[in-house]
C-alpha cells in the first residue's frame, strides 16, 4: 500500500553483524555522545535568581487598579466573582462615606476583597468580566507559602500602591475608552 | 615494633576516613556527572557549587523514620546493611596505596597488610558482598526485594567466574598473588593493560556487574523493581546500602588501577630524580588520580548505557565473558611457555 505521509519506516529484523554483537563500537559511540554533552550549554534556569521571560499578557498574580487620582476603581459589583470558574473570588461591598471620595471612585466599593490563590486557575475571566477595568492579572508569579491561609490574598496584597503603580497598558484592549 | 603497629593503625584510620570521604563525595560527583551529561547543572544550593550536598543528604537520611516492616525478619533486616558496609570497607586493607616512606627512623609501606594471597582475599571479600544484598532482599519479605536479591546473587556469582579467570592471566604474567608484587612488576610503564587488554576488558565489565552498577544494576532497577533489594529500607539503613555501593565503586577503581594501570607507578618516575619520600607521595597522588578517573568512568558508563535484560546479562556472562577469559588464559599461558622455551 502506498504511504500517504511518507513518514513510515520499514522495520527490519535482520540478524546483528559481529561488530554489532560485541557491543563495544556502539558503547564507545554512545560514550562519545554523552561526553560531548558535558560541554553543551545548560538548559537550566536557576529560578529564584534567574527568571524565564514571560509574555506581556502572562496571567499571573492579580492587581486591583486605582484610577489617575489614586482612588480604587472596584465597585464590588461581583461580576468577577460570578465569572470565576474556580470560585476563588469573594468580596463584601460597602457604601462610600462623604469624606472618602479620594479613596474610592464610585459610591460603592469593596470593603473586603479576597482571592484564594490556591483555587485560582489564572484563566483571566475576572479581568474580562470587570466593567470598571479594576482587576487585572500581572506578570508576577504567586510565590509559595507554608500555610494555606497565606494563599488567601486580601486587599492589602491586591490593591496597587499609590506610589508604585502596576503597568497594565500592554494587556488592555486598544480601543478602550476610560483606561 | 609497637611503633610500626601504631603506624599501621594510623594508616588504617586514614584509609577509612578517605574511603568514607570519597564515597560521600561520589554521591555528589554522580549527581553532577549525571547533570552535566544531561545538559543540567546539578546540585548547587547547599554551599558553593553545592559541595555541602552530601552532608545535607546524610542529615536527611539520619532524621528519617527508621521503619521496619511488620512482616520483615527483624534481625536479618537490621544486619544486612551492616554486612554490605562491612564487606565494602574490608577490601581496602590490602590495596597498596603507595610505595615506602621513611619517617622518624621507620620505614613502612603505605599499605595496611601486604598479604601473599592478596587477590584471593579480594575475590573472597567481594563474593561475601552478595550476602548483604541477599539477606537484605530476603529479610524484607517483599516480592520486589526478593526479585532484586535473586537477580543480584545470580549476577554476582556468574560474573565472579569471569572476573577470577581474567585476574588469573594477570597473576600469570606477574608471577604473584600479592598486590604489592603485581604493582612492582608493572614498574617503568609496563602496565598490564598493554599486555592484557582482553583481561582488562573482561575485568572492568565484571567489576561493573559486581558493583551492581549500570548497565548491570538489575538488583535495584527502579523502573522495574521499585528499588530492588532495598525497596523496604529507609533512613540510614538505606543510606548504608547506597554508601556501600559507592565504597565498592571506589575500591573497584582502586583494584582496576592496581591490576592494570600500574597502581602508584607512573611513566618516567625514576627519571625525575625525586627523593624516595617525594616519589612515594607523588605515586600515591597519581594512584588517586587513576582512581578518580575510573570513578568518573563508572558514572560515565552509567549515564550512557541502558540496562541489560536478565537473559542478556546471563548470556553475556556465561557465553561470552567466561569463554573469552579462558581463551585469554590459554593464550597467556602459551606465551609464557614459549618465553621459557626460547
Amino acid at each position: 500500500m502506498e504511504s500517504l505521509s511518507n513518514r513510515s519506516i520499514q522495520v527490519s529484523n535482520k540478524k546483528m553483524t559481529f561488530m554489532e554483537r560485541i557491543y563495544l563500537p556502539a558503547i564507545i559511540g554512545g560514550m562519545i555522545v554523552t561526553f560531548k554533552h558535558i560541554f553543551k550549554k545548560k538548559a537550566t534556569i536557576k529560578y529564584p535568581e534567574q527568571k524565564r521571560p514571560v509574555s506581556d499578557v502572562y496571567r499571573g498574580k492579580h492587581v486591583l487598579k486605582r484610577d489617575e487620582n489614586g482612588a480604587e476603581r472596584c465597585t464590588a459589583c461581583g461580576l468577577c466573582a460570578v465569572a470565576c470558574p474556580a470560585e476563588a473570588i469573594s468580596m463584601v461591598a460597602a457604601e462610600r462615606k462623604n469624606s472618602e471620595e479620594n479613596l474610592y471612585r464610585e459610591e460603592k466599593y469593596a470593603a473586603v476583597y479576597e482571592i484564594n490563590m490556591l483555587r485560582c486557575i489564572f484563566c483571566g475571566l475576572c479581568e474580562e468580566a470587570c466593567p470598571k477595568e479594576a482587576i487585572f492579572l500581572t506578570t508576577e508569579i504567586v510565590p509559595t507559602y507554608f500555610e494555606r491561609k497565606d494563599f488567601i490574598y486580601g486587599k492589602d496584597r491586591l490593591v496597587e500602591q499609590v506610589d508604585n503603580r502596576v503597568d497594565i497598558t500592554k494587556r488592555q484592549i486598544k480601543q478602550s475608552s476610560n483606561a | 615494633m609497637d611503633a610500626l603497629i601504631l603506624i599501621k593503625i594510623i594508616i588504617i584510620l586514614i584509609i577509612f576516613a578517605i574511603t568514607l570521604f570519597i564515597a560521600m563525595y561520589s554521591t555528589y560527583a554522580e549527581r553532577k556527572v549525571a547533570a552535566v551529561m544531561q545538559d543540567r547543572i546539578g546540585p548547587n544550593r547547599a554551599g558553593p557549587w553545592g559541595i555541602l550536598q552530601p552532608l545535607a543528604d546524610g542529615g536527611k537520611m539520619f532524621f528519617k523514620e527508621d521503619f521496619i516492616p511488620a512482616l520483615a525478619n527483624k534481625k536479618l533486616f537490621i544486619i544486612a546493611p551492616g554486612i554490605a558496609m562491612f564487606t565494602a570497607l574490608m577490601t581496602s586493607a590490602i590495596i597498596p596505596w603507595g610505595g615506602t616512606i621513611t619517617m622518624f627512623g621507620y620505614t613502612f609501606d603505605l599499605q595496611v597488610a601486604d598479604v601473599d594471597i592478596g587477590i584471593l582475599y579480594i575475590l573472597g571479600v567481594v563474593s561475601m558482598g552478595v550476602y548483604g544484598i541477599m539477606i537484605g532482599g530476603w529479610a524484607s519479605n517483599n516480592k520486589y526485594s526478593l526479585f532484586g536479591a535473586v537477580r543480584s546473587s545470580a549476577q554476582m556469582i556468574s560474573y565472579e567466574l569471569a572476573m577470577g579467570l581474567s585476574i588469573l592471566a594477570v597473576v600469570m604474567t606477574s608471577g604473584s598473588l600479592s598486590l604489592k608484587d603485581i604493582v612492582e612488576a608493572q614498574d617503568g610503564g609496563k602496565w598490564n593493560v598493554l599486555y592484557q587488554p582482553l583481561a582488562f576488558l573482561i575485568f572492568i565489565v565484571c567489576a561493573f556487574a559486581e558493583c551492581n552498577r549500570a548497565p548491570f544494576d538489575l538488583a535495584e532497577c527502579e523502573s522495574e523493581l521499585i528499588g530492588g533489594y532495598h525497596t523496604e529500607y529507609g533512613s540510614m539503613k538505606l543510606g548504608f546500602f547506597l554508601f556501600a555501593e559507592y565504597i565498592n565503586m571506589f575500591i573497584s577503581s582502586a583494584v582496576i588501577s592496581v591490576l592494570f594501570f600500574g597502581g602508584y607507578n607512573f611513566p618516567f618516575m625514576h627519571e625525575l630524580g625525586l627523593s624516595p619520600n617525594a616519589l612515594t607521595i607523588t605515586g600515591t597522588l597519581v594512584f588517586f588520580a587513576k582512581i578518580f578517573f575510573f570513578i568518573f568512568f563508572f558514572m560515565w558508563v552509567r549515564w550512557t548505557l541502558p540496562r541489560f535484560r536478565y537473559d542478556q546479562l546471563m548470556h553475556l556472562g556465561w557465553k561470552s565473558l567466561i569463554p573469552l577469559a579462558i581463551l585469554n588464559l590459554m593464550i597467556t599461558g602459551g606465551f609464557l611457555l614459549l618465553k621459557d622455551l626460547f
